[in-house]
C-alpha cells in the first residue's frame, strides 16, 4: 500500500480549514515524524489516514489503490485501557482479527516481553503508570502486526526515562519492518527518532525532508521560526 | 402491634412452610424475569448506545419513558393478551407463574435496556476512536463494552431484580394470587393485609425488605471491590 | 460466553418447568374474594382433591370480574353469589349446569354506639333509610361484587340514590379493605358473615342487624360453557360440580366453622 500519496487533501468541518490542502508522499520504510505547533492539523491527519474521519476534498492513494491493503494500527495520545488485565488489554486489538486463542496468547506474550511489561501481565491495566500505559498501548498496536503504525504524541506526557523506553520500542518496531508515522512537537525527539521530518503549520505541509537536512537547512520561513523558537540558543543557518 | 410482630418473627424463625413457598416462588418468578430482561435488555441498550441511526433520540426517550411503566398497566395488557379470549389465549398461560414471568420481564427489560444504554454510552464516547481504529464491528464493540462495564451492569441487574420483586400490580392481575400456585410475597402481603391478618403480612414484608437491602449491599460492595481491583 | 448462555437457557427452562410440573389434573375455579377469604376453600377443597386427585386453583375476584373471567374462558368453573347475574350469564350462553350450592347471610355492621339507631329496626330497608337520614358514613364495596349488588338492591328498595347522600363512601375494593375503612371511620357497611367472622381488625364495629331474610345470600356453581370455549375442562369441572352438590360436598360445607360457628348452609337440590 505504499507509496502513500496525498494530494490537496482537505478537512473542513463547519467551514473551518483544519487541513487546508495537504500534499504528501510517504514511502514504506522508516520513521516519518510530523512536526509542528499545536493546531497544525497533525492529529487530524493521522485520524484521516486511520479511517476515523472522512476527508472533504483531495485524493488519497495507497500504492495506487483507494483503500489500504494491509493493517494499520493507531496509538492515541491518551490510550484508553479497559477495566481488565494488562494481557487482556494487549489482546484487544486482535479481537476483530478472529485469530485462534493460541496465536493470540503467543503474540501477547511476545509483545509484552518486548516492551518490558511481561511481569505485569496479570495486573489491572489501570494501575499502571503513565509510561507503562504508553508501553502497553504500543504493545497492543504491535500485536496486530501492522504495516503502518500511527503514533499521536506518544511521549508528550511522559518523563525522560519513560520517554526513552518508549522511543526504544518505536525503534524496534521500525526494525521489524513497519512504517511508522508519528506526530510530535518536540524537536529533540525528532532529531533522535525520525528518518524524515514532515513540517506542518495551519493545515498544510510546508516541508518534507530528511531529518538532518531539515535541521541544518530548513527551507520554509515557518520552519526556521519554529526551530528557533524551540531551541534556547540561536543557530546560524546556511541559506 | 407488638404481639403481631412477635407472631411474624415466629413464622419466620420456624420457617413456616407457607412462607417458604411464597418466598421461593417470588424469587423464581423475579429471577426468571430478570434473566430474560438481562439477555434482551443489556445488549439492546448497548446496541443503541453504539449505533447511529435516524430516530435514535426517539428510541432513547421511549426506553427511558418505559422505565416508569406502571406495573398495573403492564398487568392488564398481558392479561388481555394471555386471556383465552385474547390473541395468545391458546397458550393457556393465564393465572400461571409463566404469565407472571412474562409480565415482569416486560416491566424489567426496558429498565435494563435504558440503564445499560446510559452506562455504555458514557463509556463508548471514550473508547470509540480506539475500537474503531482496530476495526471493531458494532457487535464486537457491544460485547467488549458490556464486559468492561460489567460491574455497573451487575448493579443495574440487581436494581431490576429489586423492581421485579417489589411490584404487585402485574403479578396480581396475570397470576390471580392463587394459593400455593401463583401467590408471591407482594400479592400475599396485599391479601393478608386486606383480611386484617397482619402477622403473615409483616413476616413477608420483613423478608422482602431484607431481600432488597441485601441486594443493595451486594451491589454497593461489588462496586467498591471492582473500583479497587480494576481502577 | 457460551457457558453463560447455557446457564441462561437452563434458567428459562426451569421457570417454564415450574408450570409444567404443576400440570397434573387441575381446574381453575373463579370465585369471589369474600368466599375465598372466609377460608371455606381451604377447608373443603383438600377433601375434593384427596378424593379425585384434581387440584382446584382458586382465582378470587369480585363477582363481576369472576363472571367476566368465565365469559373470557379463563376459568373452568364459577362459584358466585348473585342470582340475577348468574341467570343472565346462563341466558347469554356463557354458563351451563347452574346449580344451587349453599347460602350464607349478609350482616349490617356499624359502630357499637349505633348513631342511626339501626338495631331497633329488624328491617334492612328501614335501616338503610335511617342511615341515609343521618351523618354517620356508610362504606360501600363499590366493586360490582355480589355484596355490592345486594347493597344496591336495598338502597333501591328504600327509594334512595346513595350517591346523592354526602356521607356515602365507595371503597372500590374487596370486603376486607372495606371493613378496614369502616372500622377506622366508625361507619356502617354491609358485609358477608364469612368475612366478618374472620376479620381481625374490628376496632369498634359489631353486627347491628341480621336475620332479615332479604339478607340471605345464595351461592350458585356452574360450568363455563364448553360450546363457547372448547378448551374448558368439562369432565374435571363437572366432577367438581357433582361433588360440591353431593351429600359429601354439602356435608363438608356444613361442617366448616369459624370460632365454632357455621358459616354456610347447604342448599343443593337433592338428586
Amino acid at each position: 500500500m505504499f507509496p502513500l500519496c496525498l494530494t490537496d487533501v482537505r478537512f473542513q468541518p463547519n467551514g473551518r480549514a483544519v487541513l487546508a490542502g495537504v500534499d504528501l508522499e510517504l514511502d514504506g520504510e522508516g520513521i516519518s515524524l510530523i512536526l509542528g505547533p499545536n493546531g497544525a492539523g497533525k492529529t487530524v491527519l493521522l485520524s484521516l489516514l486511520a479511517g476515523l474521519r472522512e476527508r472533504h476534498g483531495g485524493e488519497l492513494s495507497w500504492g495506487g489503490r483507494l483503500q489500504p491493503s494491509e493493517r494499520i494500527a493507531f496509538v492515541f495520545q491518551h490510550p484508553m485501557l479497559l477495566r481488565t488485565s494488562v494481557a487482556a488489554n494487549t489482546a484487544l486489538g486482535l479481537k476483530p482479527l478472529g485469530l485462534p486463542t493460541q496465536e493470540v496468547q503467543r503474540r501477547v506474550v511476545r509483545v509484552l516481553e518486548r516492551v518490558g511489561l511481561a511481569h505485569r501481565a496479570g495486573d489491572a491495566a489501570r494501575h499502571l503508570s503513565g509510561g507503562e500505559r504508553q508501553r502497553l498501548a504500543l504493545a497492543r498496536a504491535w500485536a496486530v502486526q501492522p504495516r503502518l503504525l500511527l503514533l499521536d504524541e506518544p511521549t508528550a506526557s511522559l518523563d525522560p526515562s519513560a520517554t526513552e523506553a518508549v522511543e526504544a520500542i518505536v525503534r524496534e518496531i521500525r526494525t521489524e519492518g513497519a512504517k511508522i508515522l508519528m506526530t510530535s512537537h518536540n524537536l529533540g525527539q525528532a532529531m533522535r527518532l525520525a528518518d524524515d521530518v514532515i513540517f506542518m503549520t495551519e493545515g498544510r505541509v510546508r516541508e518534507h525532508t530528511a531529518t538532518a537536512k531539515f535541521f541544518s537547512r530548513p527551507q520554509s520561513p515557518e520552519a526556521k521560526l519554529f526551530i528557533q523558537g524551540e531551541l534556547p540558543w540561536r543557530i546560524a543557518f546556511n541559506d | 402491634m407488638f404481639t403481631t410482630l412477635l407472631e411474624a418473627l415466629s413464622l419466620l424463625t420456624h420457617l413456616d412452610a407457607q412462607v417458604v413457598g411464597i418466598v421461593s416462588l417470588s424469587l423464581q418468578v423475579s429471577v426468571g424475569a430478570v434473566i430474560i430482561g438481562t439477555v434482551i435488555g443489556l445488549p439492546l441498550g448497548a446496541w443503541v448506545a453504539v449505533s447511529e441511526f435516524r430516530g435514535r433520540a426517539g428510541v432513547t426517550v421511549v426506553l427511558n419513558g418505559m422505565m416508569g411503566l406502571p406495573s398495573v398497566v403492564v398487568g392488564i395488557l398481558v392479561y388481555l393478551a394471555l386471556s383465552r379470549s385474547g390473541p395468545l389465549g391458546s397458550l393457556g398461560l393465564l393465572f400461571s407463574p409463566t404469565a407472571m414471568v412474562i409480565a415482569q420481564s416486560i416491566l424489567v427489560t426496558p429498565l435494563l435496556a435504558a440503564l445499560s444504554r446510559q452506562i455504555v454510552e458514557d463509556v463508548w464516547r471514550d473508547y470509540a476512536p480506539e475500537l474503531r481504529s482496530f476495526g471493531f464491528s458494532r457487535w464486537q464493540a457491544v460485547t467488549t463494552l458490556l464486559y468492561d462495564c460489567r460491574f455497573s451492569l451487575v448493579v443495574t441487574v440487581l436494581a431490576g431484580l429489586g423492581r421485579a420483586m417489589s411490584e404487585v400490580g402485574a403479578v396480581m392481575i396475570v397470576g390471580g394470587n392463587i394459593a400455593g400456585f401463583t401467590r408471591v410475597m407482594t400479592t400475599a402481603i396485599a391479601l393478608e393485609t386486606s383480611k386484617g391478618d397482619l402477622a403473615l403480612s409483616i413476616a413477608l414484608g420483613l423478608v422482602l425488605i431484607a431481600a432488597i437491602l441485601t441486594l443493595n449491599v451486594i451491589a454497593h460492595g461489588l462496586r467498591q471491590w471492582a473500583m479497587r481491583k480494576y481502577g | 460466553m457460551a457457558h453463560r448462555f447455557q446457564r441462561l437457557i437452563l434458567g428459562i427452562a426451569l421457570t417454564f418447568g415450574i408450570a409444567a410440573v404443576q400440570a397434573e389434573e387441575s381446574i381453575v375455579l373463579s370465585s369471589t374474594t369474600s368466599t375465598d377469604q372466609s377460608g371455606l376453600f381451604g377447608f373443603i377443597l383438600p377433601k375434593f382433591e384427596a378424593k379425585t386427585g384434581i387440584k382446584v386453583k382458586v382465582v378470587a375476584l369480585g363477582t363481576g370480574q369472576a363472571l367476566d373471567t368465565g365469559r373470557r374462558g379463563d376459568a373452568d368453573v364459577l362459584l358466585v353469589h348473585d342470582r340475577a347475574a348468574e341467570d343472565k350469564f346462563v341466558a347469554e350462553g356463557y354458563g351451563v349446569e347452574r346449580r344451587d350450592v349453599m347460602y350464607n347471610d349478609f350482616v349490617l355492621v356499624g359502630a357499637k354506639a349505633d348513631p342511626a339507631k339501626v338495631k331497633a329496626t329488624g328491617d334492612v330497608v328501614e335501616a338503610f333509610r335511617r342511615i341515609a337520614a343521618g351523618a354517620t358514613p356508610f362504606v360501600s364495596r363499590g366493586d360490582k361484587s355480589g355484596t355490592h349488588a345486594a347493597e344496591l338492591r336495598f338502597w333501591k328498595e328504600a327509594g334512595i340514590t346513595p350517591r346523592d347522600w354526602k356521607d356515602y363512601k365507595e371503597a372500590g375494593s374487596g370486603m376486607g379493605p372495606t371493613l378496614n375503612m369502616a372500622a377506622s371511620l366508625g361507619a356502617y357497611t354491609l358485609a358477608d358473615r364469612g368475612t366478618w367472622l374472620s376479620f381481625k381488625n374490628r376496632q369498634d364495629l359489631e353486627i347491628v342487624l341480621f336475620g332479615d331474610n332479604r339478607l340471605f345470600n345464595p351461592y350458585g356453581v356452574m360450568l363455563v360453557n364448553p360450546a363457547k370455549h372448547p378448551h374448558v375442562k368439562k369432565e374435571a369441572g363437572m366432577k367438581f360440580i357433582e361433588w360440591i352438590t353431593s351429600a359429601e360436598g354439602q356435608t363438608a360445607i356444613a361442617t366448616f366453622k369459624i370460632n365454632g360457628e357455621q358459616l354456610f348452609f347447604p342448599s343443593a337440590a337433592k338428586r
